[in-house]
């Protein structure tokens, strides 16, 4: 195989010879028809043709042409960078882990020009970490053990990220997430954790603040799903809603999936006027379900792990009406992203889901940090090196906004949404595509203690 | 019982007086009945009486109040959970009778059952008739094509992977039937998602009523606290006795019945006495496997969501029940089912309560109740039901 490439490249570098030796434009187009390694070796040879004709000429137009210059000797860099998203792309949230990995690799074909013009070829490697913490750790190791991954675009899930973190940090990997929301992600002293998202005390908070003034909310029934990420934000909920007077009548972990009577018989007499869910929307459904069959009329909300249609495919009229929190909403939702939606979409035949907008920046940023480093390092960058240019980033524009980093990875500032379920019995799925925003917040993280 | 090798011509039948025949159909249940009163009486009466000796430790909500507006609702809770190990405990409870294993596959046939109804409802959704079909018949079509389904499944389960290992040592098969159920888990996962149905599945069904309202108690202030049963609830407690009661007359009257029971009693010597073990073995199967079927769908109207991994935990759930019940003994996977159910139901419902909190019940309620279930076997080694004696069954 390796023969076979160093041939093709030989090939490829006569023919440039001859074909220089000719008409110019030839030259160029035999380049981009081969392999993309073959395009540095071909790149480089009119690189010293032109100096050798400088000389010839006076001091001044060398001059001139310093600003170009830096691009030439810049263009001598060589060698593969691989940016890993690490999603679900298996099981029951792999609709949303797909969207992750689809989103990276429209990032890698069209926002990689700053690498690739330094003479970088950029691959994306994608990772499934099934949303289970071990198959994510055994993936960072497999990354961390590949030299040439220099950026991490992932998880979904918190406590999925949670975990593999302590290899990242090891190996210096920088992670960008693109949904991460658990505050320990950044607060958890991994100097190697980026995120573009908001953060889960903040979303509690918003659904809080929500609840209280614009549903006129007194008393709630908290229940969540004992993951980082649910009792995280069920708990920011909590601490919240004690803190303003509202009256919270219980607050119960379960981890059963379609049976939850036990639970619901309880809250049945305090009759709660909102139940707040800390989790994913799989649970959800049957929950909010069999809750309004048992008569229970309070209203439901929860925080983005319900964002999917197929909320309204399980749970049906319960969830008409209802209030969530996002730090993601819908694409439509951010206008710069109008394009990146059309392409998402010819691309992959789907709509582009939640977070998808949100990869296809991290790539962006993943890359303009590669780039700084290449460029101060003067050649491939170390992840040390990608690290500390990512704490540094010039203000980065997205398409789902401008992003800079805190000290401890988090965005200076970071948006969130309060959405309405659109529901439309004939055709449920498609009606989610059209839930409202309600509210839209930016806010700066907390101070971290 | 003992089994009358002479009478193998079937005279006894004919011979013995619709009385003994109703005795011997409707007294295993009024075993059950019993026990389903008696569990309630007691788990209410102790939870009342925490309430009263806790009543000064609260003092922001009235403890015996709170306890008392709940427990209807936590008795209809207990019974559907116990109905549920009840039915999905037969299949165990029979294979274990006639082979002396434990199909650890029969959680999986049950998840196969819920399937085969929420695919039933979707195929008439997706035609446009589910809302105008008529619910009872419904109700009625589901159960019968999973009962057929899930029953035909455990019999070609019996035949692939046990009947080859019949005569392996007895761990063999033990791990066969571990293997079957992961086989059965991910098969209906992959046949789920190929066919569009999702991982998370909704079943549908035409609109069954909403809940029926009992009542309402003023709990202070402008607040009601009302309690209902959910009518998916009634379908499934009602369809649960009926199935029981033909399970009764098809042990305990019919030819067939006896059969059974004299394989499970003696194989060897029920072989020599002209009975085709190996079909007696797969009808075991079968009628394990159409009970388990059945109630994968009747939970699955009453949960309305259910997923490829939901047969687990009932199923081990049921293995439990069979096994306090007395393993082997049809009549104690009844009561140890029922007995279970409502241990369970109150122990996730009222240790919240009783805590302040401290303990979410349904995060403990496995714990608490299974407890309880070891504490019943130490005085009662053999189960509830379960005969101290050498012999089987």
């Amino acid at each position: 195989m390796k023969r076979l490439v160093s041939l093709l490249t030989l090939l490829v570098m006569m023919l440039g010879f001859i074909a220089a030796c000719g008409q110019q434009p030839v030259a160029q187009e035999p380049t981009p028809t081969v392999v993309e390694l073959t395009e540095e070796p071909a790149t480089e040879e009119p690189a010293p043709a032109t100096p050798t004709e400088e000389p010839q000429e006076t001091e001044e137009p060398q001059e001139t042409e310093e600003p170009e210059d830096v691009t030439p000797p810049t263009g001598d860099f060589e060698g593969l960078i691989k940016i890993a998203t690490q999603s679900p792309l298996s099981g029951p949230q792999a609709a949303i882990g797909l969207g992750i990995r689809n989103g990276a690799e429209l990032g890698v074909e069209q926002l990689t020009e700053p690498l690739t013009s330094l003479g970088f070829t950029v691959e994306l490697a994608p990772f499934d970490d099934q949303a289970q913490a071990e198959v994510g750790t055994a993936n960072a190791n497999n990354i961390a053990s590949d030299p040439d991954i220099l950026c991490v675009n992932g998880h979904l899930n918190s406590g999925v990220a949670l975990a593999a973190l302590p290899t990242y940090r090891n190996a210096s990997v920088p992670m960008v997430s693109p949904a991460n929301t658990n505050p320990n992600i950044t607060e958890g002293g991994y100097e190697v954790a980026f995120r573009i998202v908001g953060r889960d005390d903040v979303q509690g908070a918003v659904a809080e603040q929500f609840a209280r003034e614009e549903l006129g909310i007194q008393s709630v029934f908290i229940i969540h799903d004992q993951t980082d990420y649910g009792q995280g934000v069920a708990e920011f909920f909590r601490q919240n809603a004690e803190a303003n007077g509202i009256t919270v009548l219980g607050f119960e972990g379960t981890q059963e999936q379609s049976q939850f009577d036990s639970i619901l018989t309880p809250i049945l007499p305090q009759n709660p006027d909102l139940i707040f869910f800390g989790g994913i929307y799989s649970q959800a459904g049957p929950l909010f379900d069999q809750a309004r069959r048992a008569g229970i009329t309070a209203q439901f909300m929860g925080p983005d792990g319900l964002d999917n249609a197929e909320l309204v495919t399980l749970a049906g009229e319960a969830v008409a009406d209802m209030y969530y929190t996002s730090v993601a909403a819908p694409v439509s939702q951010f206008p710069a992203a109008a394009q990146f939606a059309q392409d998402y979409q010819s691309r992959f035949n789907t709509p582009a889901p939640p977070f998808s907008a949100q990869a296809y920046d991290v790539v962006g940023i993943c890359v303009q940090a590669i780039a700084q480093a290449a460029v101060d390092a003067g050649g491939k960058p170390t992840r040390e090196q990608v690290v500390e240019a990512l704490r540094n980033l010039d203000p980065y524009e997205g398409i789902t906004g401008t992003y800079e980093f805190n000290d401890i990875g988090d965005p200076t500032e970071a948006t969130y949404f309060v959405l309405q379920v659109n529901y439309d019995p004939d055709n449920p799925e498609e009606g989610w595509n059209e839930n409202a925003v309600v509210k839209r917040l930016t806010i700066a993280p907390p101070e971290s203690e | 019982m003992v089994v009358q090798a002479t009478t193998g011509s079937g005279h006894l039948v004919g011979q013995r007086s619709i009385k003994t025949i109703l005795l011997e159909i409707f007294g295993p249940l009024l075993q059950v009945l019993m026990f389903v009163l008696g569990s309630a009486t007691i788990l209410s009466l102790i939870v009342i009486l925490f309430a009263f000796v806790l009543r000064g430790s609260r003092t922001d909500i009235d403890l015996l109040q709170g306890t008392l507006i709940i427990l209807p609702q936590v008795i209809i809770d207990g019974m559907v959970r116990g109905f549920l190990f009840a039915t999905i405990a037969l299949g165990y409870t029979m294979v274990y009778g006639v082979l002396e294993f434990i199909n650890f596959a029969h959680g999986e046939i049950f998840m196969v059952g819920a399937f085969v109804g929420a695919g039933f409802g979707l195929s008439l959704a997706q035609q446009r008739m589910l809302a105008d079909f008529p619910p009872l018949l419904f109700v009625v079509l589901a159960i019968l094509l999973g009962m057929i389904v899930s029953g035909v499944l455990a019999m070609l389960t019996e035949r692939i992977a046990y009947r080859p290992l019949r005569n392996a040592p007895r761990l063999v098969p033990l791990i066969s039937a571990i293997g079957m159920s992961l086989f059965l888990q991910d098969l209906v996962r992959m046949i789920a998602l190929a066919t569009g149905m999702g991982f998370n599945v909704r079943f549908q069904t035409p609109p069954l009523g909403g809940s029926l309202p009992l009542g309402q108690i003023p709990i202070g202030g402008d607040r009601f606290a009302s309690f209902s049963i959910d009518s998916r609830a009634l379908i499934f407690i009602v369809a649960a006795i009926i199935m029981l009661i033909g399970l009764n007359y098809l042990i305990n009257v019919t030819r067939l019945g006896k059969a059974i029971r004299a394989v499970a009693q003696d194989r060897a010597t029920a072989s020599l006495m002209g009975i085709n073990v190996n079909r007696i073995i797969a009808l075991t199967f079968l009628i394990g496997g159409a009970l388990g079927g059945a109630a994968g769908v009747l939970f699955g109207i009453r949960v309305g969501t259910i997923n490829p991994y939901v047969g687990f935990l009932p199923g081990l759930k049921a293995f439990t029940a069979a096994v306090l019940g007395g393993i082997g003994n049809i009549t104690g996977a009844m009561v140890g089912g029922i007995v279970l159910g409502f241990l369970e139901a109150f122990v996730a419902s009222y240790l919240s309560l009783f805590t302040r909190g401290q303990f979410a019940g349904a995060n403990y309620a496995d714990i608490a109740a299974f407890s309880i279930l070891i504490l019943i076997l130490i005085f009662r080694p053999s189960g509830l039901l379960g005969e101290a004696t050498t012999q089987k069954v």
